[in-house]
């Protein structure tokens, strides 16, 4: 077995694509030749699918997690899998394709370093498939690759591969994907998933696997901007550390070091950082996705929801934001002259939806100029007013200030996520 | 899969940070996240391994202060000796303030009453939520993790329950980003499940990368057993074998600690941290499938537990 002596990076990826498409049989095979999937699991599939009358293995059913989905045949949420190899560890947000897709699909790749989109070869590019890209490229995951899934199917043809292709890199081109890569494979019988396959000789590229475990992801995170959100102030009051104060957070971005004369928000105050630690003691530097302890050198009024940045770099302080947001309730619709809670960085707040501008057709990117409202999967653009200014920066250009959740102040439910375009 | 433990605090190039601790960067968060905004959290001990890497972590999270919140235990009764001990030693030498939910009082008050087989798993929930109600928890960490079990791969790190302390997987709130949403009415809480996103190879690594020790029925010992549904249980007063079972001795280890009278040992060699990853790194079998009867019972048994309140 391949060892390796530097320690393993994390990489997580959302899955897109229909059962038909192959998905679960792709994740399936995914897990079993990295020698994830424990025999008990394989056994309880096997059993399933012979009582079925399946004359394959359905790697499928490791997916259907709940006793609905399994008596109704289709995937209700987010499923979250694991596997690693000696180079990486994987986390897959295992989106569903057909049932509240936009939803689900906005969840995984909200936190994806990259998006995998399958397509059944036989049947090309479906509107499901552009609809998944838009949704990875408004989100800004930014690696994609589409997987052309089936090749087997159609007796694995080059031609048919690069029609697909070009196909998808010309509708690509129209949205915002840094980086597209587009590899032929077929699940069922492991062709160019794990290894590269006498069957695709055609190819010159590299496996599924072997393109998820080397693709450079470390660029991805933003190193300039220095923005930490306070998250909660340590102060141990004990004697010990009698005047201990500590901002304890996560980096969102940028890169700390004691001694930066760094800005605190929105009271606009600045000092220096006096020392970064954690548990294990102080560091030198401290960025994405560290969870650390930062101390100031000035005695000044810091709590949560603050942030931090270097003065001549800062976010945008606003109290009105346009943004494009998803909603996500199938109870009420957004509406204009509606009030919602909001959570943005570590910070809370209300807002009132000041206009609705339009609302977006996800299928032909088409804009449908004042809707009456954002139902379950609609996404639209819309105009706040919050009650407190928000420390935020535009999505595009940092993942972690440029997002946030809407939540319904009666119901308490999560109805909505909405990426901030402009703030001012 | 050999090796991926990593250096504390290593950095895998520029600015990149190992998986063991981006993982535990995002648990520290979600530790902070939870004190920040609830107003009585609490974390669920077992003193399992996986309760025994939360708490550490949750030391982490609030140093150099003391972990602000108390812990639980959801003391069955059928509990391993070598367990209890290391609770008690624990919660002394931190300095925690320990809840301790006893299923033997719920069973004397009528609150709960024996099952036929005496398996106290399924009655261990009235006796939390129980608990939960009397001291008025809001928020519960638990050390579940989403590899255990098909129905966890679902589960949110941030997990809403009704004030009968139910789970409904169709209700669950949307999870993006790192905005974790815990805003409940009064009586509602939320169960949080900071591992949420580690596997048990991931845990073992870091047991062994923080040296942190555990109870000494993960490691090899010999013990007197009975081979059971083809599972091998430790004979404990609680414990005892039927007709027709033979007692023998068996070297084994326990992969997962829960009620001693539903948790089985595998037959194990492993008597240091590294021989234990060694031996989860070529298991072929989950740690639940393994040593675990109350799962066996149909393919939704963890499904319809948590349904329940189960954590």
């Amino acid at each position: 077995m391949e060892t390796v002596t530097e320690p393993t990076e994390l990489l997580r990826f959302a899955t897109a694509g229909s059962v038909d498409d192959g998905k679960s049989t792709l994740i399936g095979r995914l897990l079993y030749d990295t020698k994830t999937l424990f025999d008990d699991q394989l056994a309880a599939v096997e059993a399933v699918s012979s009582a079925r009358g399946d004359d394959y293995t359905d790697l499928a059913l490791l997916t259907d997690g709940l006793r609905a989905e399994r008596e109704q045949g289709i995937t209700i949420d987010v499923a979250y899998r694991y596997f690693a190899t000696p180079r990486r560890k994987f986390i897959i947000a295992d989106t569903p394709g057909h049932i509240q897709y936009t939803r689900n699909m906005v969840t995984g790749a909200s936190t994806a370093d990259l998006a995998l989109i399958l397509v059944d070869a036989r049947k090309g590019l479906v509107e499901q498939s552009r609809r998944h890209a838009f949704l990875c490229s408004l989100l800004r995951v930014p690696h994609m690759v589409l997987v052309v899934n089936k090749m087997d199917l159609v007796d694995y043809s080059q031609e048919v591969f690069e029609r697909i292709a070009a196909e998808f890199t010309a509708f690509a081109t129209k949205l915002d994907v840094p980086d597209l890569t587009i590899l032929p494979v077929s699940a069922l019988r492991g062709d160019n998933v794990v290894e590269r396959s006498p069957n695709l000789s055609w190819f010159e590229g590299p496996s599924l696997l072997h393109h998820l475990e080397r693709v450079h992801i470390a660029s991805d995170r933003n190193l300039v901007d220095v923005r930490f959100p306070v998250q909660y102030v340590i102060r141990p009051q004990s004697n010990k550390y009698r005047d201990y104060r500590g901002y304890a957070g996560q980096v969102a971005s940028g890169v700390l070091k004691p001694g930066d004369e760094v800005m605190v928000l929105p009271s606009g105050f600045t000092t220096t950082i006096a020392s970064i630690s954690t548990a294990d003691g102080e560091v030198a530097e401290a960025y994405p996705p560290m969870s650390v302890t930062v101390r100031l050198t000035d005695e000044l009024d810091v709590s949560r929801g603050d942030l931090i940045c270097r003065p001549n770099n800062r976010p945008v302080a606003a109290q009105d934001v346009d943004a494009m947001i998803c909603w996500m309730d199938e109870k009420t619709p957004l509406q204009r002259g509606r009030k919602y809670a909001i959570k943005h960085t570590t910070r809370s707040a209300r807002t009132i939806v000041k206009e609705l501008q339009y609302r977006l057709d996800i299928n032909t990117l088409h804009r449908d100029e004042a809707p009456d409202g954002l139902a379950l999967n609609e996404i639209g653009r819309v105009r706040l007013r919050t009650t407190v200014p928000l420390l935020c920066d535009e999505y595009r250009r940092n993942r972690s200030t440029g997002g946030f959740i809407v939540i319904d102040e009666a119901t308490n439910r999560t109805v909505g996520a909405g990426i901030i375009v402009e703030a001012g | 899969m050999s090796g991926p433990a990593g250096q504390k605090g290593s950095i895998v190039g520029d600015y990149r940070v190992s998986h063991l601790d981006a993982l535990e960067a995002e648990s520290v968060f979600v530790f902070r996240e939870v004190v920040a905004e609830f107003d009585r959290p609490v974390l669920l001990f077992s003193g399992g391994k996986d309760s025994i890497v939360m708490l550490h972590l949750a030391l982490k999270a609030f140093a150099p202060a003391p972990v602000p919140f108390p812990v639980m235990h959801v003391d069955t009764g059928h509990n391993f000796a070598e367990v209890m001990d290391y609770r008690d030693r624990k919660v002394a030498e931190l300095g925690l303030s320990l809840v301790v939910a006893s299923v033997e009082e719920g069973l004397a008050s009528g609150l709960v009453s024996e099952q036929p087989d005496g398996v106290r798993n399924r009655i261990q929930t009235p006796v939390l939520l129980d608990a939960v109600e009397k001291h008025r928890f809001d928020a519960l960490f638990g050390g579940a993790r989403r590899d255990e079990e098909k129905a966890r791969a679902k589960e949110r790190m941030f997990s809403f329950r009704d004030e009968f302390g139910q789970w409904d997987p169709k209700n669950q709130r949307p999870e993006l980003w790192s905005l974790y949403n815990s805003r409940v009415h009064a009586g509602e809480s939320i169960r949080v499940f900071p591992l949420s996103n580690w596997t048990e190879l991931d845990i073992w690594h870091y047991i062994a990368r923080e040296k942190i020790d555990l109870p000494s029925i993960y490691f090899a010992h010999d013990r007197e057993v009975v081979e059971r549904d083809g599972m091998l249980y430790g004979v404990t007063e609680h414990l005892q074998p039927r007709d027709g079972e033979a007692v023998r001795v068996e070297r084994v280890r326990y992969r997962t600690v829960g009620d001693a009278t539903c948790t089985a040992a595998v037959a194990s060699d492993a008597v240091t941290v590294e021989a234990v990853i060694a031996d989860v790194a070529s298991t072929r079998i989950t740690e639940r499938g393994a040593t675990r009867g109350d799962d066996r019972v149909s393919e939704a048994a963890m499904e319809d537990r948590k349904r329940e309140g189960y954590f």
